[in-house]
C-alpha cells in the first residue's frame, strides 16, 4: 500500500448538481496533500466521502487499503477527522470530550488514560482538561477538534478547512500543530480556501474548481507552471487599470484583477515591455485566481 | 506518529465497541445533567398522580376493580415511559442531527447509523426503565401494596421505552423542522396517552377507539404493568409483551433506515 487515500473517477450528485465531477486524487503515504478551491468546488462532499458519510455514484475510493463504502469502518477506525464546523460536545469537559472520543475509536481500555493525555499534550490543552468546552476560546475549541481526531493515533488524517473563521495568531499556532503531525509521518489531507495555508504545509496542491482537480503538484511548481516566475502589479485609478487590462489583453498577457490593482503574470516573458509597476515573485494566490476565476479569502 | 499499516477487517454489523461508544458518550453527557432530568421525570408523574388520584379519586373510588389510586399509579407508568422516551428522542435526535452536529462528528468514527440508532435508543430505554418505576414507587406511598411482580415493571418499562425511543428518533428522521413535532404531538402522541387505559378504562371508549387500543403500545404497557402489580394473566400478557416486542422492532429497523437517508448524503 503506497497511498493513504486513492480515488478514481468519484463522481457525487445531489440532485441536478454535480458536487464532484470525476475527481482522481492521491495522497502518498506520509505526505500532506491540500485540497484547495473556492466555496462550492467540492472539497468538503469529497471529505464525506472518504468517510463514507457521502456516497460517491461513481468511481473507485480506497482509503488506507480499505474499499469504500463497503469497508468504511474499517477505514474509519484508522483515521481522524477534524470537521469544519465545531461538533464537540459543549457542556463536557476538555478530558471527557477525549475519553468519549477514546471510546468511540476503540482505544484500548489500558492505553485510554495514556491516549487521553497525549492528545492533551499535542493540543496544548492540558491545564484545561477540566474546563467546560463552552469556556473554551475558539482557538481552543479547535484545537481540542483536533486533539480529538487524533486520540487513536491515526495514520491518517482529514482536515476539513482547519482554520477556517480563525485570527492570523491562532491560525499560525495550528500551522505548527499540523505541521508537527506531518513531520512525525501522518498522512494528511487538508481541504482549504487559504492559499497561505496550503503553500505552507501541503507537501502538493491539487487545485478544484467546479468539483474537478484543475491542477496537481507541488506548490512551488504550480507557480511556474501557471503563473511563471514574475509578476508586476499595476497601481492606479479604475480608469488607468482597465487601460492595463485592455493593453495586456492585447499583447495576449495573462492578468488578474486584485481589487486595487491589475496583476500582469509571467513578467520575466515581456521583454521589459511591462508597464511600470511593482515586481513580486508569482505565487500559488496567481495559480488559484487564473484556474478557479475566484478571488481569494 | 502513524501506528501500523496492516488492513484490518471490516468490523460487523451491530458490533459491541461501537454502540458501547455511543452508550459511554451519553453516559458522560447524562453526567451534566441528570439531576435536572430525574427532577422532571419524578416531578411529572407524580403531580399526575396526584391530581388524577386524588382530585379524580375524590369522586371515583373504585375503577374496574381496582382503588383508584392503585389504578392510576400502575397506569401512569406508562406515561412516564412516554415521557422519558418518546420527546427525548425526537428532541434530542433532531438536537444532535441539527443543531449540534453530534451525529457527524460520530459517523465519522468507526460507528455507522444502525449502531448509532440502536445505541441511542437503547440508553433512552433504559433511562425510561429507571423512570417508569417512580410513578410506582409514589404509588406505594400512597398505599399500593409490593408484589413481586412489580420486579418485572423496568423490564415492561424498558421494552415500551424501546419501543418509544425508536419511534421518536423515526419521527426526527422524518421531519424537517423541530415545529413540525407539534402535529405528531397532537395527532399521534396525546391520543396515545389518553387511550391507553392510563386515567379510565378503554372498555368506556366506542367500539373503534378500543380496536385502536390494540395497536397502541402505551396499552399493551398499560396492561402489563397492572397484571405485573395485581397478577399475571399468561397468554394475554405474552400477547402484550408480543404487541410491544413487534412496535419496539418495527420502530426501530423504520428508525434506522430514515436516519441512514438523513445523514448519509
Amino acid at each position: 500500500m503506497s497511498h493513504a487515500i486513492r480515488m478514481r473517477a468519484a463522481v457525487k450528485r445531489f440532485g441536478p448538481i454535480t458536487a464532484v465531477a470525476g475527481l482522481d486524487l492521491d495522497v502518498p503515504i506520509g505526505t500532506c496533500v491540500g485540497l484547495l478551491g473556492p466555496n462550492g468546488a467540492g472539497k468538503s462532499t469529497t471529505m464525506r466521502m472518504l468517510t463514507a458519510q457521502a456516497i460517491a455514484d461513481e468511481g473507485e475510493l480506497d482509503v488506507l487499503g480499505h474499499r469504500l463504502p463497503a469497508e468504511s469502518k474499517a477505514a474509519r477506525a484508522r483515521m481522524g477527522v477534524v470537521p469544519q464546523l465545531d461538533n464537540l460536545d459543549t457542556t463536557l469537559t476538555v478530558e471527557q470530550n477525549l475519553l468519549v472520543f477514546s471510546h468511540l475509536y476503540r482505544v484500548k481500555h489500558s492505553e485510554r488514560a495514556g491516549a487521553i493525555e497525549r492528545a492533551l499534550e499535542i493540543a496544548n490543552l492540558g491545564e484545561r482538561r477540566k474546563s467546560k468546552v463552552d469556556e473554551l476560546s475558539g482557538g481552543m475549541r479547535r484545537r481540542l477538534l483536533i486533539a480529538r481526531a487524533l486520540v487513536h493515533e491515526p495514520e491518517l488524517v482529514l482536515l476539513d478547512e482547519p482554520t477556517v473563521g480563525l485570527d492570523p495568531q491562532v491560525r499560525q499556532e495550528l500551522w505548527a500543530l499540523i505541521d508537527r503531525l506531518r513531520s512525525e509521518g501522518t498522512s494528511i489531507l487538508m481541504s482549504t480556501h487559504y492559499i497561505e495555508e496550503a503553500e505552507r504545509l501541503a507537501d502538493t496542491v491539487v487545485v478544484m474548481a467546479e468539483g474537478k482537480a484543475v491542477a496537481r503538484g507541488r506548490p512551488a511548481e504550480l507557480v511556474v507552471q501557471h503563473a511563471g516566475r514574475q509578476a508586476v502589479e499595476v497601481y492606479g485609478p479604475p480608469q488607468r487599470l482597465r487601460e492595463v487590462e485592455d493593453d495586456a489583453r492585447s499583447r495576449g498577457w495573462a492578468t488578474r484583477r486584485t481589487g486595487t490593482s491589475v496583476t500582469i503574470l509571467r513578467a520575466e516573458t515581456l521583454d521589459g515591455h511591462a508597464p511600470d509597476g511593482e515586481r513580486r515573485p508569482a505565487n500559488l494566490e496567481d495559480v488559484f485566481v487564473l484556474l478557479t476565476g475566484e478571488e481569494v479569502a | 506518529m502513524a501506528a501500523t499499516t496492516t488492513t484490518a477487517a471490516e468490523p460487523r454489523r451491530l458490533d459491541r465497541p461501537a454502540l458501547t461508544g455511543v452508550l459511554v458518550r451519553e453516559i458522560v453527557n447524562f453526567s451534566s445533567y441528570w439531576r435536572s432530568t430525574t427532577f422532571s421525570s419524578t416531578v411529572e408523574p407524580t403531580i399526575y398522580l396526584l391530581a388524577f388520584g386524588f382530585g379524580f379519586g375524590s369522586l371515583v373510588s373504585t375503577v374496574a376493580g381496582f382503588d383508584y389510586v392503585d389504578y392510576v399509579g400502575t397506569g401512569t407508568v406508562a406515561t412516564a415511559v412516554l415521557f422519558s422516551s418518546v420527546f427525548p428522542a425526537m428532541f434530542g435526535t433532531f438536537v444532535k442531527y441539527k443543531f449540534q452536529r453530534t451525529y457527524d462528528a460520530i459517523l465519522a468514527a468507526p460507528v455507522d447509523a444502525e449502531e448509532l440508532v440502536t445505541g441511542e435508543a437503547l440508553w433512552i430505554a433504559a433511562r425510561a426503565g429507571t423512570y417508569g418505576c417512580v410513578p410506582l414507587l409514589v404509588a406505594m406511598v400512597f398505599g399500593l401494596s409490593p408484589s413481586w411482580g412489580m420486579l418485572t415493571v423496568p423490564f415492561i418499562a424498558f421494552l415500551t421505552g424501546l419501543g418509544g425511543a425508536c419511534f421518536g428518533i423515526l419521527i426526527a428522521a422524518i421531519m424537517k423542522s423541530i415545529e413540525n413535532f407539534n402535529y405528531v404531538t397532537s395527532i399521534v402522541i396525546t391520543p396515545m396517552m389518553l387511550v391507553a387505559g392510563t386515567y379510565f378504562p378503554i372498555s368506556g371508549l366506542p367500539e373503534w377507539a378500543q380496536v385502536l387500543a390494540q395497536f397502541n403500545p402505551l396499552y399493551h404497557c398499560v396492561q402489563l404493568v397492572r397484571d405485573a402489580v395485581f397478577g399475571f394473566h399468561g397468554w394475554h400478557d405474552l400477547y402484550h409483551v408480543g404487541a410491544l416486542t413487534l412496535f419496539a422492532v418495527i420502530c426501530w429497523r423504520l428508525a434506522i433506515r430514515y436516519m441512514e437517508r438523513k445523514l448519509i448524503d
